[in-house]
């Protein structure tokens, strides 16, 4: 029916299409706020509960990964922005090359995770029957990633968290259920983002995306921000619970 | 005794009357509003039968009157139902203060109830008539539900915190009671009977040879066992708070906020010692998660209650001060 | 225009979805919203025997008090999965995913919902979702009752939980998409003409459902996964032992799953709304209370979850507050109710099939809804909560109510589905069967919740013993009244007489299609003039209105031209 054969057969114009299209995917992002604010639910509970296991928690985190992906997923939110604008204005060339930019600081993020993850496997903060809070200060040997300064200062952070919560281990435990609850939701999401991009990519690559057509680059885009977002909430509420000392 | 078709139980508790009324004042309304619709319908089902293969009904659009109408009466009945159902319920969640207290601990899947002179039993409750009656719950494993069909009351017992539920038996006898929420297999069988006894005969079998110790001797006992009493010196100059005199007093924290010595706070201090810090006080206290079961829980707490009519020390009870202006 | 009764017997039409296209491929690969109605017609009505099947295991067992039939553990695993089948794989799929599939692109006028491939993959979800639960009760069963309870489910239960729960928890993801799909395509696919007051009460309820679907699932889905994760890594939010809170789950799972009460009656009280006004022949009386009511229903139900909880040690103050929101959710079924009756006043009233499950369903929904006033008022609640009361109150909503809306509207459209009648007679005897078999059998459980005998007991005292008799017999009449349309309807798809566009007739749009319908719905984008339910300005129905009735000028046009 039409020129660029992109209208399906159940609507009647383009501009229905995209409306439709649009709105399916604001709803969608409706019910992820309500997925996430489920588990956002738990974490402030627990939260306000545990304070000092919580803090402790989170100073065992790297606050320069943390900003360094922050920084990253931002950036990548800018090069989708731009993919969508070269899309609306035709600029073929400039969608493949702002889609594969967006990929990549897709990847950039989950390396960073992959490191961060990998760490806390070996510092036995995985909650589970081999979760220890004190494994680090315990066994500084096995830990040498840590230098001295941060170790000898988590020493001391951990000592007073104990004299706050004795039950440190367990209510420790219940952050890091919400830190890989969150995080590996949100990673999820990625993954699942950086699929679609792929699949734009190869699309823009064959010249599919113009000014009348780019329903597809539109919608990823609004589900790339999305997930951005999530995280701008993800980083405050897991990195920066007490860092104010 | 019973009739071929049985219906409501003995009412044997101060509740029983109350709840049975509000039910049968909600049965009335609904019956009179279901019956009057369901004549409607019967009576428009026949008044208005087709009677021609091709006939059409009126064409009426609505009536905002009606509409209003059948909005606004509905909503206050409900209103009221709704208010005298809070009412009691709140009677119900607020217990006197003159109880006889009784520890129950479900698991799965029997009961362990202790009397206050510490006389156990399993899967029974023996007390006596007219006495006001506080139950204080907790589990050891998963949820249960203590049910007294014949005092209509019950409440879950949830793992990891206190629940309690009072009532007031008013007539003798044996009534059985049910865990009412699903904890497993036997959840069926989890239950037992209620023996409700004229007072001197309650004394009497509270007497009665058991072999078991109370549970504030108990308690006294464990305080020292854990070494509680070298920072909790009654004269008010340890390391910790006296106990004096604490039990349903108003406690005076490290945040400025006050909170009322009840058996949740008593728990929740012995568990959790830092969740609450009393003003004065350091956070020195260590948790005793996992080293006290449920049983010396309820000791320990039967314990500081007895010490609630102790002499309070001047310095030292972490006691907060009558508001200014009151008393 | 064919009517009914005058003119030549109607025949079959030459092409439609059903002969489009042939072979096992062009059904599982296809997008058509009205096969993949019928898909879920097969797959829910397997659950539903499936779920049919454990209710008369229970019911037997609970013949005897001592119950010999099952072991403890055997009836723990039937209730638990009779009620997670009928919750999560009928009740909640069946009418949305069948009729509301079949019928909201034909009642708005569109080809097709919104997104086609979506439909096809919720209907994937909830087959993949379906079988890990079924993979799950033959491998251990599930025991934990429907409502997964912790810390039971996640520390102590001996029986295939972390599979079953991966199952309800894929399952959500098939409703959303449904109610997404429904939601957009209201908004963005109505044919011109066709305003939003214009559209069938049908698409009313769906949208509130819808509303429901999208607000709700999501939550139950992150639960689910955070307790199977609790359960398989040791993650400790609702953990006593780690210093987490079992209530926590109560509140979250509540908070999907009393919404989830009103995603199976919504869709129900919408088909009700359908079948009144048709066989009364008459508009539905305060159309814009009963669209307003529906939306209130939504709206309101996502603020009385803790009305489940009032007995778990719960704050006083949010008890009373969420037991005063529970009796305000309980006027817009009310209002509904009254313009019901008062519909039927002034009609030309008709009984068949449909029309006598639209007034059974009155009558059971009623008691069951007013049931709701004991246990919503906190007083009586302490006592019959988590009581036999409570098992027939809900049964009474969801079998009485839903289940009659279900079999209502599926044989008032199985004309237009198949093309073909049912055997009106056969489906008379049936919808009296179902009532009284259902009287009979969740009547008794009243009585039993106001005696105490608590839910879920495999082995109950003898005193109980009367009443429990009177609903296994209940229960077996019931089971014929379940098995007869099954088979009447499967024979009448084949051999049935046939229908013509219109048998009944009825003023929606999807009844000025041929039946059964082209897989494009209309060979031309239908133009809608008129009000929905309105009987008087449709000539092209062929009644007899009474002259000076009806305005000329609103004349609906013939055969949908454009």
């Amino acid at each position: 029916m039409h020129r660029t054969g992109a209208l399906y057969g159940q609507f009647k114009t383009l501009e229905q299409q995209k409306d439709t299209a649009t709105l399916g995917m604001w709803i969608f992002l409706v019910t992820e706020v309500m997925f996430f604010g489920g588990i956002m639910l738990a974490y402030t509970i627990n939260r306000h509960t545990y304070f000092h296991a919580f803090a402790m928690g989170s100073n065992t985190l790297s606050l320069g990964l943390g900003g360094f992906n922050t920084v990253v997923l931002l950036a990548s939110s800018f090069t989708m922005a731009m993919a969508v604008w070269s899309a609306q204005t035709s600029k073929k060339g400039l969608i493949t090359l702002f889609l594969s930019l967006t990929i990549f600081l897709g990847f950039v993020f989950f390396g960073v995770k992959y490191v961060e993850y990998a760490q806390k496997f070996h510092h036995h903060l995985v909650p589970g029957k081999t979760f220890d809070i004190f494994y680090c200060v315990r066994n500084p040997a096995k830990c040498s990633d840590i230098d001295a300064a941060d170790m000898a200062k988590e020493k001391e952070e951990i000592e007073a968290a104990v004299q706050a919560d004795p039950d440190l281990n367990a209510h420790a435990q219940l952050y890091y259920s919400a830190y890989f609850g969150m995080t590996g939701l949100h990673a999820l999401h990625m993954v699942i983002g950086a699929g679609l991009l792929f699949w734009l990519l190869k699309e823009s690559v064959a010249g599919r995306f113009n000014a009348e057509w780019n329903n597809p680059v539109d919608i990823v885009g609004l589900y790339w921000h999305f997930v951005d977002i999530v995280w701008i909430y993800l980083f405050p509420l897991l990195y920066l619970i007490d860092r104010h000392k | 005794m019973q009739s071929p078709l049985p219906t409501f139980p003995e009412q044997a508790s101060n509740f029983a009357g109350n709840v049975d009324a509000l039910f049968s004042f909600i049965l009335m309304t609904t019956l009179f509003f279901a019956v009057l619709v369901t004549l409607l319908i019967i009576f428009a089902a026949f008044k208005f039968r087709r009677r021609s293969e091709k006939e059409v009904g009126d064409d009426v659009h609505g009536n905002n009157v009606l509409e209003v109408g059948w909005t606004l009466i509905p909503t206050i009945i409900a209103i009221g139902i709704f208010a005298w159902g809070a009412a009691i319920y709140v009677n119900y969640r607020i217990a006197p203060t003159d109880t006889l207290d009784i520890y129950v601990v479900g698991k799965q899947w029997m009961w362990k109830l202790q009397q206050p002179n510490g006389r156990k039993e399993i899967n029974e409750l023996h007390i006596p008539v007219g006495r006001n009656v506080k139950l204080i719950l907790g589990s050891e494993d998963v949820i249960h539900d203590f049910y007294v069909p014949a005092f209509r009351v019950k409440m879950d017992v949830v793992p990891g915190r206190y629940n309690t539920m009072w009532f007031r038996p008013v007539k003798t006898g044996k009534y059985h009671f049910f865990c009412s929420q699903y904890c497993g297999t036997n959840h069926a069988v989890m239950g037992g009977w209620v023996t409700v006894m004229e007072p001197a005969e309650y004394a009497a079998w509270l007497s009665g040879e058991s072999g078991d110790v109370n549970p504030v001797s108990a308690g006294e006992r464990l305080f020292t066992q854990f070494a509680c009493v070298t920072c909790h010196l009654s004269n008010g100059t340890g390391r910790a708070p006296s106990l004096n005199g604490v039990f349903g007093a108003n406690v005076l924290l490290a945040d400025g906020s006050t909170v009322v010595a009840d058996e949740a706070y008593i728990r929740e201090s012995i568990l959790q010692p830092n969740a609450k810090i009393v003003a004065g006080y350091q956070p020195v206290m260590p948790t005793f998660q996992g080293l006290v079961t449920e049983e010396q829980i309820g000791n320990l707490t039967a314990y500081i209650k007895s010490l609630q009519s102790q002499p309070v020390p001047a310095k030292g009870a972490g006691i907060a001060p009558s508001p200014a202006g009151k008393k | 225009m064919r009517t009914e009764a005058t003119g030549p017997a109607p025949e079959m039409p030459e092409k439609h979805y059903l002969n489009a296209t042939y072979g096992i491929r062009s059904w599982l690969l296809t997008t058509d919203h009205k096969r993949i109605a019928l898909l879920y017609l097969a797959s829910v009505t397997f659950f539903f025997f499936i779920g049919g099947f454990f209710a008369m295991m229970i019911r037997l067992h609970l013949l005897t008090p001592n119950g010999y039939l099952l072991t403890p553990d055997l009836y723990n695993r039937m209730f638990t999965m009779h009620g997670v089948t009928m919750v999560f794989f009928f009740l909640i799929p069946s009418i949305p995913a069948i009729l509301g599939n079949f019928l909201i692109p034909l009642m708005v006028g569109a080809k097709d919902l919104a997104f086609p491939k979506i439909n096809l993959l919720s209907w994937y979800i909830y087959v993949v979702g379906g079988l890990f639960t079924l993979w799950s009760m033959v491998n251990g069963g599930l025991d934990t009752g429907w409502t997964f309870y912790t810390p039971f489910s996640t520390l102590y239960s001996n029986s295939a939980v972390a599979p079953a729960v991966v199952g309800v928890f894929i399952t959500g993801f098939s409703s959303i998409l449904t109610g997404l799909n429904f939601l957009v395509t209201v908004h963005t696919m109505r044919a011109p003409g066709m305003t939003w007051f214009r559209l069938p009460l049908f698409v009313w309820a769906h949208y509130a459902t819808s509303i429901v679907m999208i607000l709700g699932t999501p939550v139950i889905a992150i639960t689910l996964g955070l307790a199977a994760m609790e359960r398989v890594f040791g993650l400790g939010f609702f953990n006593p032992a780690m210093g987490g809170d079992p209530i926590l789950f109560q509140h979250l799972f509540w908070f999907y799953s009393h919404p989830a009460v009103y995603i199976m009656i919504l869709p129900a009280m919408g088909v009700i709304s359908e079948l009144i006004p048709t066989f009364a022949r008459k508009r539905l009386f305060g159309y814009h209370f009963v669209a307003a009511a529906s939306l209130a229903i939504a709206v309101i139900g996502f603020v009385v979850w803790t009305h489940h909880m009032f007995l778990t040690g719960q704050s006083t103050y949010a008890a009373v507050a969420f037991s005063f929101l529970t009796f305000i959710v309980a006027i817009p079924s009310a209002i509904k109710t009254f313009n019901w009756t008062a519909t039927l006043f002034g009609g030309s009233i008709s009984f068949d099939t449909p029309m006598l499950y639209a007034f059974g369903f009155l009558g059971l929904f009623m008691i069951g809804g007013l049931t709701g006033l004991f246990l919503g008022a906190l007083g009586v609640d302490i006592n019959i909560h988590d009581t036999y009361f409570v098992v027939a109150h809900f049964h009474y909503i969801m079998v009485g109510g839903a289940v009659m809306g279900y079999l209502g509207g599926l044989h008032f459209w199985w004309p237009k589905i198949t093309g073909r009648m049912y055997p009106e007679w056969l489906a008379r005897i049936a919808a009296f069967i179902l009532f009284i078999g259902f009287n009979f059998t969740f009547f008794p459980q009243f009585i039993l919740g106001i005696m105490g005998m608590p839910r879920r007991y495999h082995t109950y005292p003898p005193e109980f013993q009367i009443y429990n008799v009177m609903s296994t017999a209940g229960a077996s009449i019931l089971a014929i009244g379940y098995l007869l349309p099954m088979v009447y309807l499967t024979w009448a798809a084949f051999y049935g007489k046939v229908a013509g566009d219109n048998p009944w007739p009825a003023t929606g749009l999807e009844w000025k299609t041929q039946s059964p319908p082209l897989t494009e719905n209309f060979e031309v984008t239908p133009v809608v003039t008129w009000e929905a339910y309105d009987f008087h300005n449709r000539p092209d129905l062929g009644l007899d209105v009474p002259a000076g009735k009806g305005s000329p000028g609103v004349v609906a046009p013939a055969h949908g031209d454009d």
